[in-house]
Order: structure tokens, then C-alpha cells, then sequence
């Protein structure tokens, strides 16, 4: 297996899905000829010329529901969004027109679209650029919500979603785009809607998603120090949520803390603890605890910034009260 | 280091006990396992025994005095060793903590820093208190028991009741490792022993919808119990045909009762009704395979109900045998807690009064209990001629949560028959 | 307030016979079928928002006499017009108004979401403007797939003030994609009127912003309809450039069924005085004037119409509702 980056595998599943299906494009703001704002992109323009990668204005809206246009008369579009914080301005049409179009057709007219780029907290952007908004999208009915953590997921969920005939959200980590990890070689898709145990453990579930992934292994590592197992389970697709998955991990271990980097009030974590508790209840031993990024606009300044982002230490604190080690 | 005496929990519902009297003195030897003390509990007068080895160094409370479960009444330990308590209680019955007690008295050793009131010894609760140190009922009639989900669902699977359980968790909240930890509590506590029989000893029947709605809107009505009550007026004349001639041919091996009698018949119809022979559980009801009779009994400061195991499996010499036994224990107080719990259905006999008729209060979780009134000479249209026959009313009072109106009917209509026919016992 | 066209009368061109009449045929179904929701409205046998197209039925029929099959027709929630105009079955649409399950979107849309994916009819769509964007999108695919096809997009004025306007528009002259944008100037949007909303009222100008070919036309006369149309579908499909066309109209109907036809924002009069150049009336004086229409061949037509919506109406009534298992159908591409 080579090792690469999450960018790296990003554009990998890019290319080969645009080598296999020529319904395949990528549309976006600095996507084409500066390679990508992140360079997700980089060598597309080359490979696939400029009516395949499309360099759009400013006009998150406009080029939004032109890929949206585009899926309803047959194609496959991939529109990078340079961030999700830009995607508000294009909301209307991934909720208003992409995600209903299917129901309010009666079934005939279908979008198979992905919207991509970084999410989440990133580092001093302050309050405008580091958010997490996948509570938004998976709220709505017609999206699927995909938020890959490892370079092989982000390949094999990438082009798993572009092959999807339903609208995609996929939300990459903004701090993961330089993370390595092995990728397989040959080609390989990764099933929307099934979340995968990152690391086992029979203590306490951490239930996480994109970048909470790498907090809670961490927060697993520090809890084998003291002897608790820990399993870490990754959401890997928000919506359809993985409910049997988180199930059987709570059967097993009866304690769960979930985290994510998002605001708690209505986050995804809301939407597992309302699973658990339904249809969990007697599995569990200890309220479901979360662990979330803290109620606030993000800070620019550093420390506050730190104090405002989920870290290991927190979820380490969460497990341990689950367990009632505290 | 010197071992606490506690009052502890020699019944399933015991929150206080009385000491009636200490079996060793002040300074006499014990060894562990000695009986030393009497303590009347709520239901009997059961021994308290050392479970420590040593002299027994000094008797907080006085013969008489009426302690809270788990409070200290006394210490064991090395002889002339120092403890910190006082040297002797008022005989009052007073529920007190000791240490309140001890501070009030202001019996404080020479040198202590004032303040300190706890008895320098060993901080360990003797074994067999901890798990009993209870905090509540399950079933709920005191206050509700904090168990986290998982944890009541293994302690229904494990048969404990979580009222025994002592929770480690938040505001005492029961959890997972406290029911893998905790003893298996006797029994007793939750059912009648185990024996010889074969095959399920009882069946769980979840809870229908209605039967939901039933229990919650009949409770709503008439306290936590919705009792209803169906009476019945039984001819006892080919009954007391029966008895007599079995007491004749019985001689001088034993005198069978009327209430024998009922004992056996109610033990019968129990098997052919066993709706009737159930308990409530909250969240379902248990449909027992077994019958164990409650059998009210009166003693002088109240009410026992000891209990006949396996009713309907014994004949009527062995069931008068066991009754017998069982009431004259149960008045002079020996009964032993397994020999009055458990039971599946009760019944109470005031007869032997002259009572005519009466209801009795059920016994929870059982279902029902019937009450017995006197057999007397009644006027009776036989054949369209009026006669004297020997006749009893008799009246179940039923848990509607369990039982409802036809079932009880049907139940007290078989009894009736048997009594009436008391030949069909014999099949 | 504002003032009706006083253009010249429709010409009649050398079209057929047959055709022009088909043009007829068409407005007059529309009107028919528009009173006729209305009604089936009052009488509570259709639900939700109801906007209905009388005064417009020109621009509808005009344009989709311009368009073939392969084209692509995006419209906004006052579509019912649009939808027969391009061959959506009259029985259909009203189904699909009564909610049921013969309906075009099997009653999960309503009147705002008539769709018939087999026509390239790609809906009436709720959120104004937000469909613009779309028919520039399928104009991008059409030309990405090198296809002949245009896209048409219908519209009110009102949306001309929206972002996704500007963005789609400025999208489309920039990379040149057969879209046809077609502003049905009705004077209002809802109870505002266009010089309360607009910095301009010559609303071609705004394609001046993005050096994109404009042309105004009266909307009441489906020949200048569909002559100017020709030539923006012409201009698609030649050169791929789009095109933006304002379409001079009115309604004669409130915003919605639940709005006023007249009253705080318009008078009954400015109405009346609409009305005198209804394009209905308009066509069929200019075919009586050239010999094309007798008094008995109008009675027929109006017969036959009448007959058609009855028909639509009966099958409505008809129809049973969606099965309620149709409630998670159509979420997604695999039910869950």
C-alpha cells in the first residue's frame, strides 16, 4: 500500500473517476488553472482540459446551481466550494433544489451531484472560516453527508460519492489535508452509510467523525494508559447514520462519548444520543456525554482558540465520567 | 483493631430492628458465628451473630433499644483495647445515629480533640451489610432506586432485586459493575427456594397494551393497588361429611381442619387458574408454575404470613402437618425469613372468630388473597324444601392490575365447586 | 402604475393554418384550465399555493412553438401554462394540483412543481430566481455533451433583482452557453411594482452588464413570441450564446389564489384596461381578420376545450391519493 496524503488520495479518486465516466467534471473557484485553492485539484486542468475543470467566478450561488442544472439534465458534477463557510451563500441551492428535487418530482428527475471542500476549524482564521456545518446538511432530507478521516476513506468514500445518484455533501478536514496514511493500490470504493471501529476496545465507545477521529485516538491512547479500552467508532457518512454500527459498539462496551468539532445545541452528536437512548437504553450503564467545540464565534487568538477546539484531554475527561472514574 | 456490631438486615424489608437481647456481656469471649444478641425485626426475632472472633469489648445500645439498619451496636476486639465510644446507651427507643448519640452524651475520650466523634476503629463494614445496606425498594413503594438502564435489566436477568444493590455511581446510582458485584442475594428475596421440580418454576408475560392501560388507569382510581373483591357463598355441608369421616379413619395420626381443607382446594383451583397465581412486576407479570400458600396467621403483636411451599403437590395429612407447624412458629416467632416469603397467593382464615364475612389486603406482589369467614348453619332451599345446611362466604380480593373480573370469577368458581365436591380433591 | 403595450395587432404570419390555430387552441386550453383550478381552489378541492398564468398564455405558447424536443424548459411556480404549452397532459397537471397520485410528480409537488422529465419540462420551481441557475446548468450540460439543445428558462421580473440571476447570466455570456432567458414582465412581483423594486425599467439593459444579446417583445402576441424566440434559439444553437428576451405582460389574476386580483397595490381599472388587449382575443381577431377563423370553428374549439379540461377535472376527482407508502419514495436514489 503507498502512502500518501488525504489531499493526495482526494485527487486521486478525482482523476480516476474522471478518467472512467466522461460525465464526470469538477467546477469551482481557483480549480483549474492555480491547480486548486488547497490543490485538491492539482493536475486536473492538464489531464482533462478546461471544458472538464472548470475555473469559475466568485459566484458561489451561480455555480452551485449550475452543477445543479447540470446533474438534473445528466451529468456528474463535482463542485468544489474553496471552503463550506462559502457554501452559505449556496445553500439555497443544495437544500432548496438539490435535495428536493427527487421527492418533488415524483421520482423523475434525480441530481447526482457532490459538493466537496475543507470544513471545520482550521488554524487562527478566526470566526468567518472555521466552522462546522455538517449539523446543517445532514438535518435535511435528500443529502447524503460524508466526512472521510484517513486518506483511504477520503479516496474510496470520494469516489463512492461521485458514483452516488443521490446530491453529496462531502466535507474534507481542513487540517487533514496534509495527513498521511496508507492507501490500497487497486482500485476500491468505500460504502456510503457504513461507519467503521477505528480502534477496538470494550470500556467506552467514542463516537467521532472527520477530524474528532484523530482526537479520540489520541483520547484512546491516553485512556490505555490507565487501562480502559476505548473503542473509537468513525461515523465516516453523517447521513445515512450508521445506527446499527454505533448500536452493537454500545452493546459491547454500554458507555459512549461523542464528539465532534461542531457547536453542541442540535449538533450530529444530538442526533447519536437521540439513537442511543431510543434504541440503546438498556445497553447503557452511564449517560451519553459529548464533547463538542465550545458555543462561541472561533477566536483568532491562539489560546482562545485552543480553548475553544475539542482536544484529547476533554474526551479523556468525558470517558472517565461515563465510567465513573471521576 | 476492633470490629463493628451492626444492626444488620435479617429481612428483605427491614429498615430498623430491635434488640431484644444481648446472649454475651461485656467481656465474655466470642467466637465468629456466636449468636450475640436477639433482634426482632419486622416480621420475626432473628439471631445477630459475631462476625468477628475476640471479646466482646462493649455494648453500644442497650437491651430493648431500636437501631437503624446498619448502625453500630456494639464492638468486638482484642481484650483491653481502647475504643472510642460510649460505655453504655439509655435502654430508650431511640433511632439516633450512635455518633449523634455519642456527641450528645459528650462521652469523648480523655486527650480527643473535641470534634471528633467518630470511634477510632476499624473502618470496614462488616461482610454481609454492605450488599443489604439498602436504598430504597425496587419494586418502588419508597422512593425511587437510581440504577442506570443496563444495570436493572442485568439485575432483573440475575433475579436481584436492586433495593439490595448498593450503587457506586453518581447520587448512588446503581451501575453495571455494582450488579456483577454484588452478591447473590438468598433466594428468598426474590422467590421461594429452588428445588427438586423440573422445568421453568415460573413464566414472565410481557406487558399487552391494554394491560398497560388497565394497571395504570385502575391504580389511578384506588390507591396502588386496584383491588377489587368477589365473594362467594359455598355450601361446606359434603365438606364437613368429608373431614369427618377422614378424621375417624385418620384415628390418633392427625386431625384434618376445614382450613386443611381450603388449603388443598385452593392449592388445586391455584393450578387451573394460574392467572390467578401471579405476581405484579411493573413492567410485566409473572404467571407462577408453582403454588407456595401464604397463610395469614396471627400472633400477638400482629400479622405473619408464613408460607406453604409446593401446596399442590402435598396431600392434605402433609399440607395440616406443615400448617400447623408453620403457626406455632410463626406465633412464638422463630420463623426463619424463607419460611415467610415468596408466597404465590395468600389466604386468611377468621373463622376460627366467628367472623361471617370480611375482605383481606392482598400481599404484594401476589395477585390475590381470599379471606374466610365462619362455616355456620344457614337456611338453604334444597329440592324446593328449606334445610339447615352448613354454609361459608368466602371473598378474594383481587389485583385488577392482574386478574380481572371473569378471571377471578372463573377461579372462585372452581374453588367453590371443589369445596362442594371435595371428592374431586382426591383425583 | 403602468400601461398596456399599445403596440400593433398580432400579424399573421405565413405560418399553417393548422398551426396558428394549434397556437389558439393552446391559450384557450390554458385559460380554460387556469379558471378551472381556480375554481376547483375556491372549492377547496386543491390545496397550498396556487399561482395562476391568465393574461401570460402567449409567452408560454409563443416560446415552445420555438423549441423541439431535445431542448430544456425550466419555469417558475406559475408554470401550469408552461406545462400544457409544451404537451404535459391537461389531466396530469390537475391531478397533480389535487395531489394525487396520477399526478405528474405522483402528487408529492403540487401546483409550484409540475415535472415531465420525458418532455424535458424540468420544473416549476419554488424559491424565485433559484432556478436560473439550473436552466444555465442544463445549458452547460447540453453544450458539454455537444448536443443541440437550448435551454430555456421562464421567469418573472421580479427575479431580476436576485444574486442568482446576475451570477447565472454573467455565467452563462462568459462561457457561452445556449440559454435563453425569458422575463415575463407582468408588471409586478406580487403587490410590488416593477419601478418600486427595479433601478431600471427598460429591463433588457441588464444584459448589456454581461454583453449578452437582449431583445423586448410583446408578450401578448404569441407571433412576436415565437419570432423573437426563433431567433434567440437560433443564436443558441449557431453560435452558443444566450440570450435574454423581457416579454411585455400582464396578469389579470392576484399573485396567488389567496391575493387580490386588484386593490391596495393596483386598480380594478388598470386591470380593465389590460384586458382590452388580451392575447386570446388579440390571435383570434387577427385569424377572423385574415380569414382563418369563423364564428363556428371558435365555438367548436371553445367546445372541444371545455371538453378537455371537464375531462382533466373528472380524472382529478377521480384519482385515488398516493399510498402512504409513498411518504419515503423518492428521498433518496435506494429507499432507507
Amino acid at each position: 500500500m503507498a502512502i500518501m496524503t488525504y489531499r493526495d488520495a482526494l485527487n486521486q479518486a478525482l482523476r480516476e473517476e474522471m478518467a472512467r465516466d466522461p460525465d464526470v467534471f469538477l467546477m469551482g473557484e481557483e480549480v483549474a488553472e492555480y491547480d486548486g485553492a488547497y490543490k485538491v485539484s492539482r493536475g486536473l486542468l492538464k489531464e482533462f482540459g478546461p471544458e472538464r475543470v472548470v475555473d469559475t467566478p466568485i459566484a458561489e450561488l451561480g455555480f452551485t446551481g449550475i452543477g445543479v442544472g447540470a446533474a438534473m439534465a445528466g451529468l456528474r458534477p463535482v463542485i468544489e466550494l474553496m471552503t463550506w463557510n462559502f457554501a452559505l451563500l449556496a445553500i439555497d441551492e443544495i437544500v432548496n433544489s438539490a435535495a428536493k428535487m427527487r421527492y418533488m418530482s415524483g421520482g423523475q428527475v434525480q441530481c447526482p451531484i457532490v459538493f466537496r471542500g475543507p470544513g471545520g476549524s482550521a488554524l487562527q482564521l478566526a470566526a468567518q472560516h472555521s466552522q462546522a456545518f455538517e449539523s446543517w446538511y445532514a438535518h435535511i432530507p435528500g443529502l447524503v453527508v460524508v466526512m472521510p478521516a484517513t486518506p483511504a476513506d477520503a479516496k474510496g468514500l470520494l469516489k463512492s460519492a461521485i458514483r452516488s445518484d443521490d446530491p453529496v455533501v462531502f466535507i474534507e478536514g481542513e487540517m487533514l489535508y496534509n495527513q498521511k496514511g496508507e492507501v490500497p493500490d487497486e482500485e476500491y470504493l468505500t460504502p456510503l452509510g457504513v461507519a467503521e471501529i477505528k480502534r477496538s476496545g470494550t470500556d467506552v465507545t467514542l463516537v467521532c467523525h472527520s477530524k474528532s477521529v484523530s482526537v479520540a485516538l489520541k483520547a484512546a491512547d491516553q485512556l490505555a494508559e490507565e487501562d480502559i479500552a476505548a473503542e473509537v467508532l468513525d461515523l465516516r457518512t453523517i447521513t445515512p447514520l450508521d445506527r446499527e454500527a454505533i448500536l452493537a459498539s454500545v452493546a459491547r462496551t454500554n458507555r459512549a462519548v461523542v464528539v465532534e468539532e461542531g457547536w453542541s445545541f442540535a449538533g450530529v452528536g444530538a442526533q447519536v444520543v437521540d439513537l442511543i437512548q431510543r434504541e440503546g437504553f438498556d445497553l447503557l450503564d452511564a449517560p451519553v456525554l459529548r464533547v463538542t467545540g465550545a458555543d462561541v464565534p472561533m477566536p483568532y487568538n491562539k489560546f482562545l482558540e485552543r480553548a475553544a477546539k475539542i482536544d484529547p484531554a476533554g474526551v479523556v475527561a468525558a470517558a472517565k465520567q461515563v465510567l465513573y472514574l471521576s | 483493631m476492633a470490629t463493628k456490631i451492626v444492626m444488620e438486615a435479617l429481612s428483605p424489608t427491614m429498615e430498623e430492628g430491635r434488640l431484644v437481647e444481648w446472649k454475651r456481656q461485656e467481656g465474655d469471649t466470642v467466637a465468629e458465628g456466636d449468636v450475640i444478641a436477639e433482634v426482632e425485626t419486622d416480621k420475626a426475632v432473628m439471631e445477630l451473630v459475631a462476625r468477628a472472633s475476640g471479646t466482646l469489648l462493649r455494648q453500644v445500645v442497650a437491651a430493648g433499644a431500636t437501631v437503624p439498619v446498619a448502625e453500630v451496636v456494639g464492638y468486638i476486639g482484642e481484650p483491653g483495647e481502647t475504643i472510642d465510644a460510649p460505655t453504655s446507651t439509655k435502654p430508650a427507643k431511640e433511632k439516633a445515629p450512635v455518633a449523634a448519640k455519642a456527641k450528645e452524651e459528650g462521652k469523648v475520650k480523655e486527650g480527643e480533640e473535641e470534634g471528633e466523634q467518630e470511634p477510632e476503629i476499624e473502618e470496614e463494614e462488616p461482610e454481609g451489610t454492605k450488599a443489604t445496606v439498602s436504598t430504597g425498594d425496587a419494586t418502588g413503594t419508597g422512593g425511587r432506586v437510581k440504577a442506570s438502564p443496563l444495570a436493572r435489566k442485568m439485575a432483573a436477568e440475575r433475579g436481584l432485586t436492586l433495593g439490595s444493590i448498593t450503587g457506586s455511581g453518581p447520587e448512588g446510582r446503581i451501575v453495571k459493575r455494582d450488579v456483577e458485584s454484588a452478591r447473590v442475594v438468598p433466594e428468598t428475596t426474590a422467590g421461594p427456594p429452588a428445588d427438586a421440580g423440573s422445568g421453568p418454576r415460573f413464566e414472565d408475560q410481557p406487558l399487552s397494551q391494554i394491560r398497560k392501560t388497565i394497571a395504570r388507569r385502575l391504580a389511578q382510581s384506588i390507591g396502588p393497588i386496584p383491588t377489587f373483591y368477589l365473594t362467594a357463598d359455598v355450601d361446606m355441608e359434603r365438606a364437613a361429611e368429608a373431614r369427618a369421616a377422614l378424621n375417624d379413619s385418620l384415628g390418633d395420626r392427625g386431625r384434618i381442619s376445614f382450613n386443611d381443607i381450603l388449603l388443598k382446594a385452593l392449592a388445586s383451583a391455584l393450578v387451573q387458574h394460574p392467572a390467578c397465581n401471579a405476581w405484579w412486576q411493573d413492567d410485566h407479570i409473572r404467571l407462577w408454575h408453582e403454588v407456595h400458600l401464604g397463610m395469614a396467621v396471627a400472633i400477638p403483636d400482629g400479622l405473619i404470613t408464613p408460607v406453604i411451599r409446593h401446596a399442590d403437590r402435598k396431600g392434605l395429612l402433609t399440607l395440616s402437618t406443615e400448617a400447623r407447624d408453620l403457626a406455632t412458629r410463626a406465633r412464638a416467632r422463630k420463623l426463619t425469613p424463607e419460611e415467610y416469603t415468596g408466597s404465590t397467593f395468600s389466604i386468611s382464615n377468621l373463622g376460627m372468630f366467628d367472623i361471617e364475612h370480611f375482605t383481606a389486603i392482598i400481599n404484594p406482589p401476589e395477585a390475590g388473597i381470599l379471606a374466610v369467614g365462619r362455616i355456620a348453619a344457614t337456611p338453604t332451599v334444597v329440592d324446593g324444601a328449606i334445610v339447615p345446611r352448613r354454609r361459608m362466604r368466602m371473598t378474594m380480593s383481587c389485583d385488577h392490575r392482574v386478574i380481572d373480573g371473569a378471571t377471578g370469577a372463573g377461579f372462585l368458581r372452581t374453588l367453590t365447586r371443589m369445596l362442594e365436591n371435595p371428592l374431586a380433591l382426591v383425583l | 402604475m403602468t400601461t398596456p403595450d399599445t403596440g400593433a395587432p398580432p400579424a399573421v404570419t405565413d405560418l399553417p393554418r393548422d398551426t396558428v390555430i394549434g397556437y389558439l387552441r393552446q391559450m384557450m386550453l390554458i385559460r380554460k384550465f387556469e379558471e378551472k383550478a381556480g375554481e376547483a381552489y375556491s372549492l377547496g378541492r386543491v390545496g397550498g399555493f396556487c399561482h395562476l398564468y391568465i393574461g401570460q398564455e402567449a409567452v408560454a405558447v409563443g416560446t415552445m412553438a420555438a423549441l423541439g424536443p431535445e431542448d430544456w424548459i425550466t419555469a417558475s411556480y406559475r408554470e401550469h401554462g408552461h406545462a400544457l404549452a409544451r404537451g404535459v397532459s391537461a389531466r396530469a397537471i390537475m391531478a397533480e394540483l389535487y395531489g394525487k397520485a396520477t399526478g405528474s410528480s405522483k402528487g408529492k409537488g403540487g401546483s409550484m412543481h409540475i415535472f415531465d422529465a420525458s418532455l424535458r419540462f424540468m420544473g416549476g420551481h419554488g424559491i424565485v430566481g433559484s432556478h436560473i441557475p439550473l436552466a444555465a446548468g442544463m445549458a452547460f450540460a447540453a453544450r458539454y455533451r455537444k448536443t443541440n439543445a437550448v435551454s430555456v428558462c421562464f421567469f418573472g421580473e421580479a427575479a431580476m433583482n436576485i444574486g442568482a440571476f446576475h451570477e447565472a447570466l454573467n455565467m452563462a455570456a462568459l462561457w457561452k452557453l445556449p440559454a435563453i432567458f425569458i422575463c415575463e414582465n407582468n408588471g409586478y412581483g406580487m403587490g410590488t411594482a416593477l419601478a418600486r423594486a427595479s433601478s431600471i425599467l427598460d429591463l433588457s439593459r441588464r444584459a448589456y452588464s454581461y454583453d449578452m444579446a437582449a431583445d423586448v417583445v410583446d408578450g401578448q402576441d404569441v407571433f412576436a413570441v415565437k419570432a423573437a424566440v426563433d431567433q434567440a434559439v437560433d443564436r443558441a444553437r449557431t453560435d452558443s450564446r444566450p440570450t435574454l428576451l423581457e416579454m411585455k405582460t400582464y396578469r389579470y389574476v392576484g399573485h396567488s389564489m389567496s391575493d387580490a386580483a386588484h386593490g391596495t397595490y393596483r386598480t380594478r381599472e388598470e386591470v380593465e384596461e389590460f384586458r382590452q388587449r388580451d392575447p386570446i382575443r388579440l390571435l383570434a381577431d387577427a385569424l377572423r381578420a385574415a380569414d382563418l377563423l369563423d364564428e363556428a370553428a371558435l365555438e367548436a374549439l371553445v367546445a372541444e376545450v371545455a371538453a378537455e379540461i371537464e375531462d382533466a377535472i373528472t380524472f382529478a376527482e377521480d384519482s385515488p391519493d398516493p399510498d402512504e407508502r409513498e411518504l419515503h419514495t423518492d428521498v433518496y436514489a435506494e429507499p432507507r
